[in-house]
């Protein structure tokens, strides 16, 4: 039998169907596999006898013919997703050894349809971070390396135990979730496809809030039609999200091979930063060029608000942030440490369970909420936000389907590289993809080259609200010509 | 703009988090990096233009005001570092 852990989603499916193999073999090959590349750091909890029996479940069904359509897949879980009676701790040491009482209704809809759970992923402390090494439970090493090199690489932040896991076949699919491109930097930088879906296509019940208006779930996989398949059972609609939208799911696998003919690609010119890398430029344009062969029509476009998005973000995000997190307190749950007085018992949990990156964001957040500079930075903020939105609309009222970027400024880097001096350092890696979530589109990265080092590249596609169709559509043009990337094994 | 020590300390106590005095220069410079960065939005004509409230167009969904949950309190007791019956506890707050 082949390496049960090297075949796609779809490929697992129809053997489960087919009864070439079992769920509990399949489950149980991963579970071999997450042993063993344990250096990764990509799991933080593995919950094998959990994964065993809920394999065991699917087969039963598979069996008896009442399969889910995910019945019988092992997957893991961003650990930011509350799982029922599994440790959720968003990787932070202030949730502590938090045991959720309820489950995420993400994670729900994925049992619901047969999925099986491997184990919690490791991310930025509260996905706070594009590199994953604001962990509590320290960084994730991205299963690619430079030719030649042993360096460790970061996986991308902050799904970056969701990216490092499926790349490195350690499970078929893992949800993430992305506020300013935590789902599509991290799959660029492994070559995995990574889609945000448009702003309340997921339900946000149950995941730990970030920045509540741009926060959404979305599914890491090893192809673009997996990423189909997940995200029909991760969206829809859920009354207990009042920000969840009530509109059918549609079949997102029937999208893939659908024809791209005649649609209307955007270039957008203000993408094409001064002193992008060479290879970047290059990556793109050959995306460019595989559209326009499968009947695309290209037309530059222009989005002049670009340049602000990423500043803006860096108000709103930590904004909504700081009230987010005021609920950790010492008090309901997770880490206390003692004061004198309360005052003093919130002030000593919250220096003690924060790290310096969430630390920071919140002192920004509650610095631009206060009295006297709200106007002058959040509501201003909250302007260009709208301003950026426009750029979008006026763009796809011009008729244009969808939009073609890079996905991130560069390939995977170093661990310990970026950031350490100036914190914009780090931020300016979501520069392609904060504006998706500034303006609650749906985006797909899909790995599309390698750089001169070896390393995988991604490109970005913008849809327009509701529109995920259209990208799975593209982004299969892009997979059929650019071929799928796995890394050599080192681990 | 920028921050100087004294408003460091005033933001790390609105924000309930301890910062001992060593810390206080170096978030200083975090912090104002951070404002530095965000400056230039102060370059963009936002006059006229309505704060976004809401990235989709969607009405606000309104709940049917009945009870469809709760009884669950062992449930949301059970990850708190102290409690008593179904009571967090806390320092005394009133003398």
């Amino acid at each position: 039998m082949t390496d049960l852990t090297s075949l796609t989603l779809a490929e697992a499916r129809k053997g489960l169907a087919a009864k070439t193999f079992t769920s509990l073999e399949l489950t149980d090959a991963h579970l071999n596999a997450i042993e063993a590349a344990r250096v990764l750091n990509a799991f933080v909890m593995e919950t094998p006898d959990q994964a065993r029996a809920m394999a065991r479940e699917a087969d039963v069904k598979i069996g008896k013919g009442d399969a889910g359509p995910l019945a019988g897949i092992p997957l893991g879980i961003k650990d930011l997703f509350a799982t029922k009676g599994v440790r959720t701790t968003a990787c932070s040491k202030i949730l502590g050894n938090f045991v959720p009482t309820y489950e995420s209704t993400v994670t729900s809809q994925l049992w619901r349809d047969g999925a099986v759970m491997l184990g919690k992923l490791n991310n930025d402390e509260f996905a706070m971070g594009s590199s994953n090494e604001t962990s509590c439970f320290g960084p994730v090493a991205n299963p690619w390396r430079r030719d030649g090199s042993n360096t460790t690489l970061v996986p991308g932040g902050s799904s970056g135990g969701s990216a490092s896991a499926v790349a490195a076949l350690l499970c078929m699919g893992a949800t993430a979730t992305d506020t300013g491109g935590s789902i599509r930097q991290p799959a660029a930088f492994t070559a995995t496809v990574g889609i945000k879906p448009t702003y309340g296509r997921c339900s946000r019940w149950g995941v730990v809030a970030f920045a509540s208006s741009l926060d959404q779930a979305g599914p890491i996989a090893r192809s673009v039609r997996d990423s189909a398949m997940l995200l029909r059972s991760m969206a829809g609609h859920d009354p207990k999200d009042t920000t969840s939208v009530d509109i059918p799911v549609p079949d997102y696998e029937a999208a893939i091979g659908k024809s791209v003919k005649g649609m209307k690609i955007g270039i957008p010119k203000e993408y094409r930063l001064d002193g992008m890398p060479a290879e970047i430029e290059k990556l793109w344009s050959e995306g460019a060029a595989w559209l326009k062969a499968a009947g695309a029509e290209l037309v530059e476009v222009s989005l002049p608000h670009t340049k602000y998005a990423l500043p803006a973000y860096y108000i709103v995000a930590p904004a909504e942030a700081s009230s987010n997190l005021a609920r950790y307190d010492g008090v309901r749950y997770g880490l206390r440490e003692q004061g004198k007085n309360v005052i003093e018992l919130y002030e000593n949990t919250r220096a003690e369970g924060f790290g310096a990156e969430v630390r920071r964001r919140v002192m920004i957040g509650t610095y631009v909420l206060s009295a006297g500079y709200y106007d002058a930075y959040y509501l201003r903020a909250q302007k260009v936000r709208t301003l950026i939105k426009k750029d979008f609309e006026d763009c796809f009222a011009k008729g244009v389907s969808a939009i073609l970027t890079p996905a991130t400024p560069s390939a995977a880097f170093g661990v310990g590289e970026k950031g350490g001096a100036d914190p914009v350092e780090m931020y300016l890696n979501d520069i392609f993809t904060v504006t998706v979530n500034m303006a609650g589109l749906p985006g797909i990265a899909v790995p599309a080259g390698k750089d001169a080092q070896g390393l995988p590249l991604g490109l970005q596609l913008i849809g327009r609200p509701f529109d995920e169709e259209t990208l799975f559509s593209l982004g299969e043009v892009i997979e059929q010509a650019a071929g799928r990337f796995t890394p050599a094994r080192w681990w | 703009m920028s921050v100087d020590a004294t408003t460091v300390r005033r933001i790390a106590h609105l924000a309930r988090i301890a910062v001992s005095e060593d810390e206080v220069p170096h978030l200083q410079g975090e912090l104002n990096a951070m404002l530095a960065f965000v400056e230039q939005l102060s370059e963009v004509n936002v006059e006229g233009v309505e704060p976004m409230t809401s990235v989709t167009p969607m009405q606000m969904k309104k709940r049917q005001d009945l009870v469809n949950d709760g009884e669950i309190a062992d449930d949301i007791v059970a990850n708190a570092p102290a409690t008593e019956g179904h009571f967090f506890l806390v320092p005394k707050v009133v003398e």
